[in-house]
């Protein structure tokens, strides 16, 4: 799949496509907004309600009918939990505070490695023997087990936040190198060629070509380790299971006090929480790119 | 005093192939030469050692190579500049300065007929007028030397003829010194002052034609006698260069 059919919006954007006779063509027009969007918006919804009608059941049928009282929890308590009203009277701002705090983790882990992310791709682009020397310990960086790492990094730093921030940092660096390495190589030959002719240096090249020619896949990294970050915050919480009262701290906490109802609400919090970083951050790269392959218009 | 010149021009690849034997001739100012030949050979192997994109492994080759214009067979434009930001490019890594480079941004793209279409992103375009853009691009350091690799080789035909037309337009306004690249025999004739056609690898020139039409040259030249006859001459040197 090409960078192109990645970064096309899907549907409703009218573009605006000009021939050599000059007439203009406007496609995806207004009549063909509504259904587009119907049949995009309908089936995941019916998924959604058979989804909940199973949990419902599952709980009625089997755990309720069974006896398992401590692992019940309806799709409706799980609700009101989020308004303070679950079966233990969770109060909301204790989920809110956690979700806050895996917010700022997540953030600060994904800014420090986009940042750290993009200076190693830039040098590793502009000297062979940095790619050679560094690239094995970005791939070591992704396949060593993070489960196994947490508590490691939790020894050796603390279970505070900083710690927390090194696990998102850790997690989610690898594809912001590989994506933006990638990127930076992806200007072609003859493009590469007409700033020799010119006798373009090097910071040009880089400025001028192979960082603009690299804007799509940079957000593509941006987008994966953006969900990254997320679960790293959830996972360094978890796992540390002490220190400040982030998400994932909290779902130990449920976990070990039996309260699934509570439980299952951070889990979605979490989960809505890495959909808005990684949508963020795909909506991000649309937008600056969008003009190259469908005009402004 | 030649604006470029080949002599003796041989290039053999590392691996041993030999793209090039013996190419001697020259471009003079206001000069418009053609290499013809069948493609493999070597013909854009020519263009890149007067860019100095490559070097030749043997002979001589004597430009100028500070200011040379040189369009490729693709138009290569960046994709996230839009018409008159790719247009400015050249001027931009000369470091002209800016009102400057917006005088002549805007004089070339007028002069390609890009006008109304400034603001356009090359994804919007079609092949003809990316071309177009190409062009205008080079134009804007007004070279005194052109290099065209099969610019049209990929447009359609009556694109390709409208372009040719334009081209030599150009030429008749800048005064450069051409040199075109082609395996389309009347492209070649139809542009040219001089042709030349090349055999297939390793590339030599086998046989020269002066090509005695006045500039303007009317699109209806590509029909008379003379035209054909000119045409069917280089065809068949061509085809002995072939065999």
């Amino acid at each position: 799949m090409t960078d192109r059919d990645v970064l096309a919006p899907e549907t409703g954007s009218a573009a605006v496509v000009a021939e050599a006779s000059s007439a203009v063509h406007v496609t995806a027009t207004a009549t063909g907004l509504i259904p587009a969007w119907r049949s995009r918006l309908v089936p995941p919804i019916l998924v959604f309600f058979g989804f909940v009608g199973l949990w419902y059941g599952y709980a009625r049928f089997v755990l309720d009918e069974n006896g398992r009282k401590t692992a019940l929890a309806y799709p409706h308590t799980v609700l009101t939990t989020f308004f303070g009203g679950g079966p233990e009277g969770e109060q909301p701002w204790q989920l809110l505070s956690a979700l806050w705090l895996t917010f700022v983790v997540a953030l600060v882990g994904l800014l420090i490695a986009i940042v750290l992310g993009t200076l190693f791709a830039v040098l590793m682009s502009q000297a062979q023997w940095v790619e050679t020397s560094f690239y094995p310990y970005a791939v070591l960086l992704q396949t060593v087990p993070i489960l196994a790492l947490v508590p490691l990094i939790g020894l050796l730093f603390g279970f505070g936040m900083g710690a927390r921030i090194l696990v998102c940092v850790i997690i989610s660096l690898f594809p912001i190198i590989t994506n933006t390495l990638f990127g930076l190589k992806s200007a072609d030959r003859a493009q590469h060629e007409l700033f020799t002719l010119h006798r373009a240096g090097r910071l040009t090249r880089l400025i001028k070509l192979q960082f603009p020619a690299a804007l799509p896949a940079i957000f593509t990294g941006f987008q994966i380790s953006a969900g990254l970050s997320v679960i790293g915050a959830i996972v360094g919480g978890f796992f540390f299971g002490r220190g400040p009262r982030d998400l994932g701290n909290r779902i130990l906490l449920y976990s070990n006090r039996l309260r699934p109802a509570e439980m299952i609400a951070a889990v979605i919090l979490s989960a809505l929480l890495g959909v808005v970083f990684f949508q963020f951050f795909g909506w991000a790269g649309n937008r600056l790119t969008r003009s190259w392959y469908k005009g402004e218009r | 005093m030649e604006a470029l010149s080949f002599e003796r021009v041989g290039k053999i690849f590392p691996d041993g192939t030999e793209a090039l034997r013996d190419v001697t001739f020259a471009v003079e100012p206001g000069e418009f030469v053609t290499v013809v030949g069948p493609s493999g050979c070597g013909k854009s192997t020519l263009l890149r050692i007067a860019s100095g994109l490559d070097d030749q492994t043997s002979g001589s080759c004597q430009v100028d190579r500070s200011n040379i214009g040189y369009v490729f067979q693709d138009a290569t434009l960046l994709p996230w500049r839009s018409v008159k930001r790719n247009v400015e490019l050249f001027a931009e890594l000369h470091r002209v300065d800016s009102a400057e480079r917006a005088r002549s941004v805007a004089a070339a793209i007028e002069l390609v007929g890009l006008s109304g279409f400034e603001d356009h992103y090359p994804a919007q375009l079609s092949g003809g007028m990316r071309m177009r853009a190409s062009l205008a691009r080079s134009l804007v350091m007004q070279p005194p030397v052109f290099l065209f690799d099969e610019p049209f080789g990929a447009l359609d035909e009556i694109t390709r003829e409208r372009l040719n037309e334009e081209t030599l337009r150009l030429f008749a306004h800048e005064g450069f010194a051409g040199l075109f690249i082609t395996h389309s025999i009347s492209e070649a004739v139809f542009m040219s002052t001089r042709v030349h056609v090349m055999s297939a690898r390793p590339g030599r020139i086998v046989a020269s034609y002066d090509i005695p039409f006045d500039y303007p040259r009317n699109p209806d030249l590509r029909f008379e006698v003379a035209f054909a006859e000119l045409s069917g001459e280089v065809s068949h040197a061509l085809r002995g260069a072939h065999r």
